[in-house]
């Protein structure tokens, strides 16, 4: 199949062999569990059990609530001893609602119903039991996968994203590798629900087993499996789309806007899991990685493991972490906690030496413009940085900020060592609270203006209704009078007669 | 502990200091061409040049309260004081190394605000001031080969001795001057125009400008490790060689032919590593190659119709001041949008 071409991109050390020949490995089980009501882009989950409750694995702790939003399930069977804050696995580490599973060692399933023939089901069905299994996108960015399938009934192509273009990771590797002819079902399935008839799987050149794997589990269905060059960021979502079909993703849209919907193939696996054997999410795979741990590996790690405890699975530290990092070291989050829980977006964990980072001290930009070459998206990052820099916000956003994906290519190949992605990412902030603040102004505005006419139309009615009950009076009054005239009359026509 | 830092967390293995070396490294064989071609009087020039401004830089690094080291050591103030140097006459007296390497790295760069703030080339800006300023020694040339004593060499660069016996013309200066005298160019080039000497660069010029070879072989070396593209080098040259051809061929006897005017003053040192100065030229390849294309012509106009005999340093400067109107209208195309910035329409059935 023919590729196209895509502008930009870098080439970092891609240190995937570290772990990219360990077998995906299971980890013993957690004492205890720390499940966050948000592990995905949109709502917080509602919590439907209390503390004390016995649970069984897989069943629903927290339901989705809003438009976006997906449910969260208990890991393993155990009781639930809290719901309370408790550090999420982000940089700030700042405490987030979570409930605390004591594990009773049994990790025992509700009972779940398996599906001979999951094509029996309707689409519908399908997607309705994705929602309800909480899956969410694995490749990192954790939206609800449910509502993907409801938004792009009837796109021409599924693109199945097995880039994993991120050095380190190899999550997506080994799942592939073990696991194929499970996640062709699941494409199939994905395919079945949004009745697309085209589907492109992407695996990057560096990953010939995983390929190999696929190809032999795709082989009789429509499934094609594409190798694609290894690049960074090919494992983006406008990337691949713009690599597989030539085809680009209109700014500020989304891939069905141009006929397309993209599923990571972990997602898939998720899926297959979810529709055959009635599972919910509640495990996911997990590279455990970086020059400071003694045995990088892959685990599948139950949602809720405390990161420390995969860290002794990989044997420990080697030596002192410089920096300890959450999916990958391109667009991966520094934490400093080690007690924080896997979540459903947890695709790996980086113990990292000073020299695998190679960060320096920020020097002057000499423009040299390599910024420019490496930017996939055709931004010119270092004119970015220096209008926000100078806080022209309106500046930056004319040059394209709100294009930026935040890869991180162009701060990879600085030779300033510019923190330029931070630059990008602080002012989308700013941005994004600048617009906030601005809708808050507006919806105030519009309260003071509802409230002046609710005032207006209650003095307005105050008024309509003393007048009616003035002219009522009078009209009694006068009522009154003529039956007195009349009376008057009567008398006197009585009297005359 | 370090505050949290932000993505990404990998980083090439490159820095301002090593892209400086690198530039500095494919410096090295046409300095020491032009150090064996010139004798000891190119050597104590270049070394003034460059410990002027160090102690210049630093000096100045002081009266702004500002790190001395790191500015130092990215090494931009050595590589513009030997651009410098390379282009400077290789008998010319020290004070003229001294007062160019001061003007470069003191009034072309620092006072715009140091490394990155500068708009125009520090080399060049230094160049033209001395070349304006001190018309009789900046365009006093020697002939090659003539390896004068260390001593010698000592009172030629710090005595000012004079070198009445050893001077020459260079070949754009030579072609102007028998111009007004009449004389047309199938004459002028006679003895002075020989194409294999001009390309090794045993030939009458600057320090460092004459060998062609040795400067393309730079180029093409931070070319192949990426420090530079070839778009502005390309176009220059180009621009310099299309009307050259052009206007040869309408009349040779007044206008030199492309290969003359590749091969002689400063238009190799300046297309390989003035014109690609990444601070005072546009950021985009397009835009490169549209400042290159302007360099090279006005290089060529200036030669041509100029009052100057080489026109380098003028073309490079002026394209400097157009840099940032390059900028501002050649911008890449953003993903999902059209050249205009508008969003691509949305298309299911595409």
């Amino acid at each position: 199949m023919k590729l196209f071409d895509l502008r930009g991109g870098v080439h970092p050390e891609g240190r995937k062999d570290l772990s990219a020949e360990c077998p995906i490995r299971s980890v013993p089980l957690p004492k205890t569990l720390y499940v966050p009501l948000q592990q995905h882009i949109g709502a917080p989950a509602a919590p439907v059990v209390q503390v004390g409750d016995h649970v069984l694995k897989g069943q629903l702790l927290a339901h989705a609530q809003g438009a976006v939003s997906a449910p969260v399930h208990a890991p393993t069977s155990g009781v639930i001893t809290a719901l309370g804050d408790y550090a999420a696995p982000h940089p700030s580490g700042l405490p987030v609602p979570t409930f605390t599973l004591e594990s009773d060692g049994e990790d025992k399933w509700i009972s779940t119903e398996t599906l001979d023939d999951p094509f029996a089901l309707s689409p519908e069905d399908i997607a309705a039991r994705v929602s309800a299994a909480g899956i969410v996108g694995l490749g990192g960015a954790t939206f609800p996968s449910a509502l993907k399938l409801n938004l792009s009934r009837g796109v021409r192509t599924l693109i199945m994203n097995g880039g994993e273009c991120e050095p380190y990771l190899t999550c997506d590797d080994r799942i592939m590798r073990e696991r194929a002819v499970q996640i062709v079902e699941g494409i199939r399935l994905i395919a079945y629900t949004v009745g697309t008839q085209e589907v492109l799987v992407g695996i990057e050149d560096n990953k010939p087993a995983a390929i190999a794997a696929m190809q032999a589990a795709a082989r009789g269905s429509s499934v094609q499996v594409i190798a694609m060059p290894s690049m960074y960021p090919m494992g983006s979502e406008k990337q691949i789309v713009q690599v597989l079909t030539g085809k680009e993703i209109p700014a500020g849209g989304r891939p069905a806007d141009i006929g397309v919907l993209v599923h990571n193939v972990a997602t898939a696996y998720a899926v297959q899991q979810a529709i055959r054997y009635g599972r919910p999410l509640v495990s996911r795979i997990v590279t455990l990685s970086g020059g400071a741990l003694k045995t990088p590996c892959n685990v599948e790690a139950l949602i809720g493991t405390p990161v420390e405890e995969l860290i002794a699975v990989a044997g420990g530290y080697a030596q002192p972490a410089a920096r300890m990092v959450l999916g990958g070291p391109m667009m991966g989050q520094q934490f400093a906690n080690t007690g924080v829980p896997v979540v459903k977006g947890t695709s790996g964990v980086l113990a990292l030496t000073a020299s695998e980072i190679g960060q320096a001290e920020p020097s002057p930009c000499i423009r040299c413009s390599t910024c420019v070459r490496a930017c996939p998206v055709g931004l010119l990052p270092l004119e970015m940085a220096a209008h926000i820099r100078a806080s022209d916000l309106t500046g930056a956003v004319n040059l394209g900020l709100k294009d930026c994906i935040a890869c991180g290519s162009c701060s990879y190949v600085c030779p300033a060592h510019i923190p330029l992605v931070h630059f990008f990412n602080y002012a989308k902030g700013d941005l994004a609270a600048q617009e906030r603040a601005k809708l808050k102004l507006e919806a105030t505005k519009k309260l003071a203006e509802a409230r002046t006419e609710r005032i207006a139309r209650i003095e307005r009615e105050r008024a309509e209704a003393m007048a009616k009950r003035k002219a009522a009076r009078e009209a009694k009054e006068r009522a009154a009078k003529e039956a007195a005239a009349q009376k008057a009359q009567d008398q006197a026509a009585s009297e005359a007669a | 502990m370090n505050p949290i830092a932000h993505s990404p967390h990998a980083h090439a293995p490159i820095s301002i200091g090593k892209v400086m070396g690198t530039v500095l490294l494919a410096l090295v064989p046409a300095t020491l061409f032009g150090f064996w071609l010139y004798g000891w009087p190119a050597v104590n020039l270049w070394a003034v040049s460059l410990i002027a401004a160090i102690v210049g830089e630093a000096f100045v690094l002081r009266l702004q309260s500002r790190a001395v080291k790191p500015a130092l050591m990215d090494g931009s103030g050595i590589l513009t004081a030997w651009l410098l140097a390379l282009s400077l006459p290789p008998y010319a007296p020290w004070w003229i190394a001294v007062l160019g390497s001061l003007f470069a790295v003191i009034i072309g760069k620092q006072i715009f605000g140091g490394l990155g703030q500068n708009v125009f080339n520090p080399a060049m800006a230094a160049r033209v001031m001395l070349l304006i300023s001190f018309p009789l020694e900046m365009t006093t040339w020697v002939a090659p080969l003539q390896s004068p004593g260390l001593l010698d060499s000592l009172r030629i660069t710090f005595m000012s001795q004079p070198i009445d016996g050893m001077a020459s013309a260079s070949l754009l200066g030579h072609v102007k001057t028998e111009f007004t005298r009449g004389i047309g160019l199938d004459q002028a080039l006679v003895g002075h125009y020989v194409p294999l000497d001009m390309l090794w660069g045993s030939r009458v010029g600057s320090l460092g400008e004459t060998t062609a070879v040795l400067l393309l072989l730079g180029g093409l070396f931070l070319i192949a490790k990426r420090i530079f593209t070839w778009h502005a080098p390309v176009a220059m040259l180009i621009g310099v060689a299309v009307p050259a051809l052009v206007f040869n061929m309408i009349d040779g006897n007044h206008y030199a032919g492309p290969m003359v005017h590749l091969l002689s003053g400063g238009l190799m040192l300046a297309a390989f590593f003035i014109v690609t100065d990444p601070v005072t030229s546009p950021n985009t390849a397009l835009g490169q190659f549209i400042f290159g294309l302007g360099c090279g012509l006005l290089t060529w106009i200036i030669r041509t119709w100029g009052g100057y005999p080489e026109g380098v340093a003028f073309a490079v400067l002026l394209m400097n001041a157009a840099t940032p109107i390059i900028d501002q209208y050649v911008k890449p195309r953003i993903y999902g949008r059209d050249r205009k910035g508008a969003a691509l329409p949305a298309n299911k059935e595409a």
